[in-house]
């Protein structure tokens, strides 16, 4: 006969432990989150409306608006796209559609973009500030704040695009190639549509990391707040006018949580739309004549 | 599976080969700019490298660039303090996390849980930065001043990179296949025995993985730190004492700095760099180790 | 109806070739899926290739559009002639527009119905929108697929079911005006009245294509092929054993393999 065997000491003492410990670190996290957003919606709140989304800024940012700063924010993230993604896309095709994996640039790719993706925003800062404004002679602008951001984000772009080329059925190749139909055309027909989810998933990563960055922005499109004329012209981010008016300049406090606040909601729009955009475009593609 | 159509040759068509080299084009432009950064923080850096050598950055006792004395260990060991305090918190947090959500939460509070995180993933770091400054370091200031410190550094960061190592985790311990669990629960185990003796040692790698990424984020980051470190060169003696990190010194002096002193910040952004790129060789290696397992 | 039969039954344009493989040898990089096959498929007639799994018998039918080459590493010697000319020698883009192909599992690409037979039609430079809707229509009608869909053309061709997904895979290959057919396997993937229907359809096409089809249905073979080859498994690498008549080869069958598959005591 078998007798039941006593439960091991251990285990009738980790469970319930284990629990305790999962339940309130689950609630201390929770807390820490509740405690961030709370402040930043509380104290940005007051500070949002219309006029501080739109006028200049005034004493030096304590009170006024934001307006050239949206401006500018929003020029510096349609540059870091503008290139991005072609460039982004494009070697994502190439690795995956028109490179075979053993071929050296394949590989020299791969391993590249595992080091961009791990380089730290700052250094991307001081090669942005070395070539795109000393070499090119770009200056602090727009331009050079963009192209930098462009070259942070591209690896998140191609990663995703490819993830999203993978996740398409061989067959589709496979019978576009017995229909005798040319890879380009079945590239933009059917591969890239079916992997629309992956680029839009990309694309939005890419621009939540990129307005979100500060510090490669400190030394490339500078901190001139005046309303931006021309794409040469410096420019100061939302993220970089949060700093400015938290270090600074004492009292912009604010001011500071009433842009955080907009950054966020911001971060919080552009995911959303991007990525009802990304399901539109898809459906329309299937349904086109 | 993609391994198809990658041979480089399959029609001859027109589009299709303007198609190949245009996007040839495209992947040759994506690498070419690794080596540009590569060179231009070697060039920017190579006049004092040459003039002084990179061993004086080790060994110079203080850091006073414009007057000849670089030494950057105060700073390293401020990287690497709030760094190690950071992940030392958020490491046990964000795999219990992810234990709760895979086995532990309630079906609904789950995913719950795993969108709040994402959020917290989403937070800009210069709004972490600015909370710290706004409501942690009074705080920290109460028990003992400045309250900018090592201590406020480490609390923001570990927040910070809590999410990476928490999403990373739920996604490995996801994958387990569920032959394992099933089997485990067949022999009578315990819920927690089977998460420690099948689910944690089955997703290793993937929790590894999540770490190195959130140490990578950790020395690397530089507003938050930034914002709320108190950026004094030194070596810390206690949690209260304000340090000054690597990457906050760049922020910090590159507006300013001339000649030398500018060529030394981009040996600092270097020896990030090098750090880095440590960090992504370890996390090949432990990848691989777990593709040979 | 009058309009379904007759357009079912009319082919328009280029006329059937013949196939002739010569010492057909194809290897990946660490096996040889088949060797020295020399095959004859007459323009016009069904042919069936059979034998068990694991053989060559896909591989084979890949060689001929020269799919292969999509996948890297893989070595084919020996020639092949279409209508007589080698097809290494042709423009590929042609060859698989001349060599059309039927897949075991359906595989419309993710569009609508009408873009799917629309798309390759404009690859392969027939723009017109009257003439492009023509051809639609009457492809759809061969394969006795318009009454089902004419209302919903527009709607995605994945939601169709997998009998009607083959069916749209064959008009759309159609459509194309091919001269010769390759299908592997195309009812093993579709249920038993799907499968019916496909091969009724592949029975129609007799005379106006040179059809090729794998099968593993002995059955079907023995309905619907003119002639029959049989491949088999020597030391790992595929052979060619027997080929003839459909006739010969069953009532008659020369190599003991051939008696021994065909009377299910092997294979």
């Amino acid at each position: 006969m078998i007798k039941q065997r006593p439960r091991s000491r251990r285990s009738s003492f980790g469970e319930p432990l284990m629990q305790g410990l999962l339940w309130s670190s689950v609630l201390l996290i929770t807390g820490a989150f509740m405690w961030l957003c709370s402040d930043i919606v509380r104290h940005g709140f007051r500070q949002l409306s219309w006029d501080f989304l739109t006028q200049l800024p005034r004493d030096t940012g304590r009170s006024g608006g934001i307006g050239p700063i949206l401006v500018s924010t929003g020029l510096i993230i349609g540059v870091c796209l503008g290139v991005s993604i072609p460039l982004g896309v494009g070697t994502a095709v190439f690795l995956n559609e028109f490179s075979a994996p053993q071929r050296w640039l394949s590989q020299f790719l791969g391993i590249s973009l595992d080091i961009l993706a791990g380089v730290p925003s700052i250094v991307f800062g001081l090669f942005g500030n070395a070539f795109f404004c000393k070499t090119l002679g770009l200056g602090f602008s727009i331009l050079s704040g963009g192209l930098t951001l462009a070259c942070m984000v591209l690896p998140i772009l191609i990663r995703s695009t490819q993830a999203g080329l993978q996740s398409v059925p061989n067959d589709y190749r496979l019978s576009a190639a017995a229909l005798g139909v040319s890879r380009s055309a079945v590239l933009w027909q059917v591969l890239l549509p079916a992997a629309m989810p992956g680029l839009v998933v990309g694309l939005l990563l890419g621009i939540g990391r990129a307005i979100a960055e500060t510090a490669a922005l400190l030394f490339t499109s500078g901190y001139v707040d005046r309303m931006p004329t021309s794409l040469m012209d410096s420019g100061r981010a939302l993220s970089v006018h949060i700093y400015d008016l938290a270090v600074n300049v004492a009292g912009g406090e604010q001011n500071a949580y009433g842009t955080a606040l907009v950054l966020v909601l911001l971060l919080m729009m552009i995911n959303g739309s991007v990525s009802w955009l990304g399901k539109r475009f898809q459906q329309t593609r299937i349904l086109d004549v | 599976m993609t391994t198809l159509l990658k041979r480089s040759i399959l029609s001859r068509s027109y589009g299709d080969r303007f198609v190949a080299a245009l996007f040839q084009g495209f992947a040759i432009a994506s690498g070419a700019i690794v080596l540009l950064i590569i060179l231009f923080l070697l060039r920017e850096s190579y006049p004092i490298l040459h003039r002084v050598g990179v061993l004086r950055f080790f060994r110079d006792p203080s850091w006073h660039p414009t007057s000849g004395e670089f030494g950057a260990m105060p700073m390293l060991w401020g990287s690497l303090l709030v760094t190690l305090g950071s992940v030392l918190i958020a490491t046990p947090l964000g795999i219990l996390s992810a234990i709760f959500c895979q086995y532990y939460a309630p079906p609904r509070l789950a995913p719950l849980y795993r969108r709040l995180i994402e959020l917290l993933a989403g937070i800009p770091s210069v709004v972490y930065g600015l909370w710290g400054l706004v409501v942690l370091v009074p705080l920290v200031r109460r028990i003992q001043p400045p309250g900018t410190s090592l201590l406020t550094g480490i609390w923001v960061l570990a927040l910070m990179i809590l999410p990476t190592i928490m999403l990373v985790a739920d996604a490995s311990l996801a994958n387990v296949p569920a032959a394992y669990l099933r089997g485990a629960a067949a022999l009578g185990l315990s819920r927690w025995a089977i998460v420690r003796g099948v689910a944690i040692p089955t997703a290793q790698a993937g929790l590894m993985t999540g770490i190195l990424l959130a140490i990578g984020r950790a020395i690397g980051e530089t507003m938050a730190v930034l914002m709320v470190c108190g950026n004094v060169v030194q070596v810390p003696d206690s949690l209260f004492d304000p340090v000054r990190t690597l990457t906050a010194n760049i922020a910090l002096e590159m507006a300013y700095a001339m000649n030398e002193h500018r060529s030394a910040l981009f040996v600092s952004g270097l020896i990030l760099t090098g750090l880095i790129a440590i960090l992504v060789t370890i996390g090949e290696w432990v990848n691989r180790g777990q593709m040979y397992d | 109806m009058t309009l379904i039969s007759s357009s079912s039954t009319q082919k328009s344009g280029v006329a059937p070739a013949a196939l002739h493989t010569e010492k057909l040898t194809m290897q990946y990089a660490r096996k040889v899926a088949f060797r020295d096959v020399t095959l004859s498929v007459p323009a016009g007639q069904i042919t069936a290739l059979i034998g068990p799994s694991g053989c060559g018998k896909t591989s084979f039918l890949n060689c001929l559009n020269r799919l292969t080459e999509l996948t890297p590493n893989t070595q084919t010697t020996g020639t092949v002639l279409l209508d007589g000319q080698n097809i290494q020698a042709m423009e590929l883009i042609q060859l698989r527009r001349r060599v059309g192909m039927l897949f075991q599992k359906p595989n419309p690409f993710p569009l609508s119905i009408y873009r799917n037979l629309e798309f390759p039609l404009q690859e392969h430079g027939i723009g017109q929108r009257d003439r492009v809707a023509q051809i639609i229509e009457i492809n759809l009608r061969r394969v006795g697929l318009w009454e089902e869909v004419k209302d919903r053309l527009k709607s995605p061709a994945l939601a169709l079911s997998g009998g009607q997904q083959q069916r749209l895979c064959l008009a759309r290959t159609l459509a194309l005006n091919p001269e010769v057919l390759l299908m592997d396997e195309p009812c093993s993937a579709l249920d038993p009245i799907s499968s019916e229907v496909v091969e009724a359809l592949i029975d129609r096409l007799r005379g106006d294509y040179t059809v090729l089809v794998v099968t593993h249905n002995l059955a079907q073979a023995r309905r619907i092929a003119d002639r029959v080859a049989l491949f088999w498994m020597e030391d790992t690498v595929g052979k060619l054993i027997e080929s003839g008549s459909g006739q010969e080869l069953f009532e008659s069958p020369q190599h003991p393999l051939t008696q021994a598959y065909i009377s299910g005591k092997r294979g």
